[in-house]
């Protein structure tokens, strides 16, 4: 390939060189599932988004003087699926360990089959916070923020609002209504005096946005907390525009600011809206560039978030082999805790404590530039700083 | 009070948008009785092709106008070519035949839409007179939901003069209430019903066309309309208009009002109204009972044991399947043990579907029930696997006895529309509830020590599927099995002769629940953990394909069926992305080659050749 | 001896009297025919009879015990049996099988989940079959006998409950005119042999006229007259309903 060198992860991938005397072995074999059907419309950035790194090490030599090999399968949305799928990739595909995952359920159910057979699985998008905490256990890691940390993020600009009547609409599953409850717990912790009025939970991807929205606006808000995404997101985002519920109100929305999620708003993007996303036409630094531009040429489009998950899947799984220095499920499980990797966004570490990493998100204002959906007043938050104290991980943590 | 006139209003705007995505399936059922699973994937065209083309041109109402109806014009267009090409040479199949067929036409569209139109949702950029509003109640309301509010009636006087006032009309009526009389008046029904199909399917894409300034064009319209669809043509009597926009007011005002007052409500209270008007009305609001087509009621065949060879043909694959673990390693037994589950499940199905004449929508719910109190008991009770394999099919047994206590009362598409119904009402219990886990399922369902080799719980379920098929097959052949199928091949005549039909498919009912509920209960064990999907609506899909694959009115059909479903899903899906495109193109093939099902076929081949 | 006795039967839909003040009864061995011209209320009087439908006044004794509105799966195992204007039998199954599942339903053997239905009642199956000449197609699918034979095969299963009462709504509806008296022909000889009570409604004046013991005639649900063929023939009032009116009754 004729890409361009200079990427993030010449750092880690030059440290392949000593392994010369597996060079002419098999390739290391990454099994990974993910719900491309079901959810393409972040899947599919995603795949993007770990080809172009499993090509960037590939064209660095490699990881421990092999080649990564990624197999890829659809687990069409079905946990049950996946975790016959998961079978299939260690048993007969015999993949050196487990990787992926949209929704929680397909990832907790990914976590238990490698719990159950002892093998490693870096889930890299489900949110849950179950994952690593509650049924956290050895051989289960999770790259992106998760629930806790998307709220955690949030929280601490929303509690600087003067609003006091809150309510809060999110999809009608797990993501949406353990977003909520941590926003209000944290929200409530540095602001006693806020109170919900209304909380509405509407079918994912089958919004009543009209009667949603009404249903808000009954309430006579201050402030809105908003977890939907996706087609619903759209919906609403219309439907408020139009009954102006938004106007005079404060708007805090998870995930709003991800390009997969902020591109269909388009001219209608609410402006002013505190969101986690991803500004990525206007980060400036350079991994963030160097990303950007190689995923360009790659793909000849912007990367989106779920690219930037991909990418720095792999990149957070190279880590660890090449800290343990083999293939081996119980040395990588040793190595992980601790292993640092370069992200997009930045420097990361896997925590030895429950397993997540510290890639964190950006925080900033949703705003219009010339007729789409952007993020200003950014910032860069670590996810290391939107986790609990480790008394706290501990009692979440039984494992 | 405000806030009332304002929901009110949101309501009527729901209802009316509701209506839009039901109109053109009622229409479809009322005339063809074909159940048109394809609903939603013309809705999501309609969508995307209205994208399509208003993107390019000018904003202006009259535009927009005439791009909305350039697409409803198309996804008539697409729709006669869906009629022409594929259901008109399966009208003659046997009963929901074409659900199957349209299935598979459901899957073609997910990939070529993502193939034409990319992942991403596609949003129409509204110009300001589509963002305007009035003010209500010193609120603002969308100008665009008042148009909706409009047009819903409007296409109800307009479809209703279309079928009462022109001649077309009145054919098309007549072809509702009796085709052989119209056939043999000389009326060409093939063009009467591929106009029927372009009219039902432009109505989905007018309804697409429409809900776009709303929200976007993406790939999960399909499914998250088809039910809404299906939920108002019942709710409302199928084939009725009027019913529908009843329905759709009845739902969408009960949605808009219960979330304010119950916000978790929003998964299911569409099917607590459904299941609800379903036990005062069986057959809907405005619905009538269905007049039999002629020549339908004779349409059943002949039910014969198992010949020699086929015995022989069974025992050999037995063998084989006990030799597996010798032969193939845990992967693949595992793969079998997925399909000896589906097999159970499918056969439990074609036991109240075949000889019950009971179709299911939900079958789920009894698969799901099963797993879930085997996986519930080993987790929160500690009890050993046996004892989990014994509680899952009892749990399962003892709701469907609850459950069809409503359910046999009903016949045809309404009978599966409440199965459909409690199965999303299970559905959403255990999505909600904590002591279910919600969404993030029940994990660790591991077997017992004994049984943890795979080879040995292989074994297991080998044992518990095979034998609860076999089972199955035993009761089919019993006087019980005779008596059911007497009462499901000409229920007067069963009643002249001494027997009680309600009884019998309760009883049906209640084995077919059983069995699938110890499908479900080997399938917890097997995988380890139990989510809500194994209740979703696509599981239960899964059943009905298997069992019409295999083909309904063999005995045979749900192993053949399950074992070819199961096999080809998952060669495709670890074989391409387009697994969809090529699965869905292989029912439809199949459906064409084999409209009896391969089971079917192939015992028409083995009795051609005795003959 | 008297087995069927209705008394008084009314029935009426929506302010139509279908069916006002109609009594008749059935004799043991006897073979009546119910007439009348379209519209005069046999089939109302028919259902009524055998509990598809509930008479609003009025009515229904099995010989002696009342049996109003009963359903008829209880009618069936009272004694009562039927068959249908168009034949229904069982499609999936085979003729012999057809005779074993009415057998079974008759000895309460239908809730039984274990042992193969195929193996009970074959010989009785194949007697009954041969009561009617119908032994010859016991293997052949059911759903696929030639019109006559279907009528045959019903009447076989009809007869499986060993009943005291026959109700036939247009037996020979559908068939060939040979067909026709061959079949009535049968069913009569049944009921002169076996003591077999057995109430009919037909439109084939041969087949009411030649092998009917006693008629009935209803015109607009009243009882016009009762008796046989040779009162009828003579009857006024029948004359008039029948020639009068223009001959509405299926043109015979």
């Amino acid at each position: 390939m004729k890409l361009t060198r200079r990427t993030l992860l010449a750092g880690s991938a030059t440290l392949a060189a000593p392994a010369i005397a597996r060079s002419q072995s098999e390739p290391i074999r990454i099994g990974e599932i993910n719900s491309y059907t079901a959810v393409p419309a972040f899947t599919l950035p995603y795949r993007q988004g770990w080809q172009l790194a499993v090509e960037q090490v590939n064209a660095t030599g490699g990881v421990l003087g092999r080649k990564l090999e990624v197999i890829s399968r659809d687990d069409a949305g079905r946990p049950q699926d996946a975790v016959r799928i998961a079978g299939e990739l260690v048993g007969e595909q015999k993949v050196d360990l487990l990787a992926g995952g949209f929704l929680s359920n397909v990832g907790l159910a990914i976590s238990d089959f490698a719990l159950q057979n002892k093998r490693l699985y870096v889930a890299s998008e489900p949110l849950t916070d179950a994952l690593v905490w509650e049924k956290g256990h050895r051989y289960c890691f999770r790259l992106r923020p998760s629930t806790y940390m998307q709220a955690a993020m949030l929280v601490g600009e929303a509690a600087k609002l003067k609003a006091k009547r809150w309510v809060s609409v999110a999809p009608n599953y797990e993501y949406g209504t353990s977003t909520v409850k941590w926003f209000k717990q944290l929200l409530a912790q540095q602001r006693p005096d806020v109170t919900f009025v209304d909380e509405q939970l509407p079918a994912l991807g089958r919004i009543d946005a009209g009667a949603t929205v009404a249903a808000l606006a009954a309430a006579k808000p201050e402030a809105i907390l908003n977890v939907t995404f996706g087609p619903d997101l759209t919906n609403f985002v219309r439907q408020g525009n139009t009954r102006g519920l938004f106007e005079g109100r404060s708007v805090v929305s998870v995930l709003t600011g991800e390009p997969e999620y902020l591109e269909p708003l388009g001219d209608e993007t609410p402006t002013g809206w505190l969101v986690t996303g991803y500004p990525v036409d206007s980060v400036t630094d350079p991994a963030n560039t160097a990303f950007i531009a190689a995923y360009k040429a790659k793909f000849n489009e912007t990367p989106k978030m779920g690219s930037v998950v991909g990418h720095a899947l792999i990149s957070s799984i190279v880590a660890g082999l090449q800290k343990a220095g083999s293939t081996g499920t119980e040395a990588l499980c040793d190595a992980l805790p601790g292993a640092s990797f370069d992200t997009p966004f930045g420097w990361a570490m896997w925590r030895a404590i429950d397993h997540q990493s510290t890639l964190g998100t950006y925080v900033g204002h949703t705003a219009l530039k010339d007729g789409h959906g952007t993020m200003v007043d950014w910032r860069y938050v670590n996810g290391a700083d939107a986790l609990p104290s480790d008394d706290v991980v501990r009692k979440l943590r039984p494992a | 009070m405000d806030a009332f006139l304002i929901q009110l209003l949101t309501g009527l705007a729901g209802a009316s948008s509701l209506f839009l995505v039901a109109a053109g399936l009622t229409v479809i059922f009322g005339v063809t009785r074909v159940v048109n699973f394809s609903h939603g994937s013309l809705f999501m065209l309609g969508a995307f092709i209205a994208w399509s083309v208003l993107t390019r041109l000018p904003r202006e109402p009259g535009w927009h106008v005439a791009g909305v109806l350039i697409a409803a014009l198309a996804t008539a267009g697409i729709g006669a070519l869906l009629e022409m090409g594929l259901l008109r040479r399966i009208y003659r199949a046997p009963e929901l035949l074409q659900l199957l067929a349209t299935f598979g036409v459901v899957l073609m569209v997910q990939d070529l839409a993502l193939l034409i139109w990319g992942p991403n949702d596609l949003s129409l950029p509204r110009p300001p007179w589509l963002r305007g509003f009035v003010r209500i109640a010193e609120q603002q309301f969308p100008l665009y939901d008042l148009i909706l509010i409009g047009i819903a009636p409007l296409m109800l006087v307009a479809l209703w003069l279309l079928f009462t006032h022109t001649r077309w009309g009145t054919l098309v009526r007549a072809a509702t209430q009796d085709r052989d009389m119209l056939a043999a008046l000389g009326v060409d029904q093939r063009l009467l019903f591929t106009s029927v199909f372009a009219l039902g399917a432009g109505l989905a894409g007018l309804g697409g066309a429409l809900a776009l300034p709303d929200g976007s064009a993406n790939l999960q319209m399909d499914m998250s309309v088809i039910t809404d669809a299906f939920v108002v043509v019942v709710v409302g009597g199928m084939g009725s208009l009027p019913g529908a926009y009843l329905a759709a007011l009845l739902i969408a005002l009960l949605q808009t009002f219960g979330i304010v007052l119950l916000p978790k409500a929003t998964l299911v209270l569409m099917f607590v109204v459904m299941a609800s008007v379903l036990v005062v009305r069986p057959h809907g609001l405005l619905g009538r009972a269905q007049v039999p087509t002629r020549g339908e009621a004779h349409a059943y065949a002949l039910i014969r044991p198992a010949t020699p060879a086929l015995r022989t043909l069974g025992a050999a694959a037995l063998a084989l399947a006990l030799a597996a673990p010798l032969l193939v390693g845990p992967f693949w037994l595992s793969v079998l043990t997925e399909a000896l589950i589906a097999m159970l499940f499918a056969a439990s199905l074609h036991a109240m579907m075949g000889p019950g004449g009971m179709i299911s929508f939900g079958h789920a719910a009894w698969f799901g029930i099963g797993a879930y109190a085997a996986a519930l008991a080993a987790r929160g009770l500690a009890v050993p696997m046996p004892v989990g394999l014994l509680l899952g099919p009892l749990l399962a047994g003892v709701v469907a006895l609850a459950f069809g206590w409503f359910v046999v009362r009903l016949s045809g598409i309404y009978l599966a529309m409440l199965t459909l119904a409690f199965a999303q009402i299970v559905w959403a219990v255990v999505f909600q509830s904590d002591i279910t886990g919600g969404d993030n399922g029940v994990l660790g369902v591991w077997p017992d020590a004994w049984a943890r080799d795979p080879r040995v719980f292989y074994l297991v379920a080998l044992v518990l599927c095979v034998g609860g098929t076999l089972a199955l097959r035993r009761v089919l052949f019993s006087p019980f099995g005779y008596a059911l199928r007497a009462a499901r091949d000409a229920p007067e005549r069963a009643e002249a002769i001494g027997l009680f039909p309600t009884g019998l498919r309760m009883a049906a009912f209640c084995l077919a629940g059983t069995a699938a509920g110890l499908a479900g209960a080997v399938g917890a064990y097997s995988k380890g953990s139990v989510f809500p999907s194994t209740i979703s609506i696509g599981r239960s899909v899964d059943a009905l394909l298997m069992v019409l694959l295999g083909g309904v009115q063999t005995m045979a059909g749900p192993v053949v069926g399950a074992l070819a479903y199961t096999g080809l899903y998952d060669v495709l899906i670890r074989a391409t992305d387009l697994w969809r495109l090529v699965l869905g193109a292989a029912i439809v093939a199949l459906v064409l080659a084999f409209p009896q099902g391969i089971a079917g076929a192939a015992s028409r081949v083995v009795r051609d050749d005795a003959a | 001896m008297t087995v069927l006795e209705a008394i008084g039967l009314n029935k009426s839909f929506g302010g139509v009297h279908a069916v006002s003040d109609v009594s008749f009864s059935v004799d043991r061995g006897e073979m009546l025919a119910m007439i009348g011209p379209n519209g005069a209320g046999k089939s109302t009087c028919f259902n009524l009879v055998g509990g598809q439908l509930r008479p609003d006044a009025g009515r229904v004794r099995l010989a002696g015990q009342d049996i109003t509105g009963q359903p008829p799966g209880l009618l069936a195992r009272l004694g009562v049996a039927r068959t249908f204007q168009i034949a229904t039998v069982f499609a999936s199954m085979t003729v012999r099988e057809n005779v074993q599942v009415a057998l079974q339903a008759h000895h309460r053997r239908s809730w039984r989940f274990w042992r193969a239905a195929d193996t009970g009642f074959r010989q009785s199956s194949l007697s009954l079959l041969a009561k009617v000449d119908m032994d010859g197609q016991a293997g052949r699918a059911a759903g696929v006998l030639a019109y006559g034979d279907l009528k045959r095969l019903e009447l076989a299963v009809a007869l499986a409950s060993n009943p005291r009462l026959l109700l036939m709504d247009e037996p020979t509806a559908g068939m060939a005119a040979e067909e026709r008296t061959a079949l009535m022909a049968l069913v009569r000889r049944l009921a002169h042999g076996s003591g077999l009570a057995v109430l009919f409604t037909e439109h084939d004046m041969d087949v009411v006229f030649g092998l009917a013991d006693r008629i009935l005639v209803l015109n607009r649900g009243e009882l016009i007259a009762v008796g046989g063929a040779a009162a009828i023939r003579a009857d006024a009032r029948v004359r008039e309903v029948y020639l009068g009116s223009g001959a509405t009754g299926g043109g015979y």
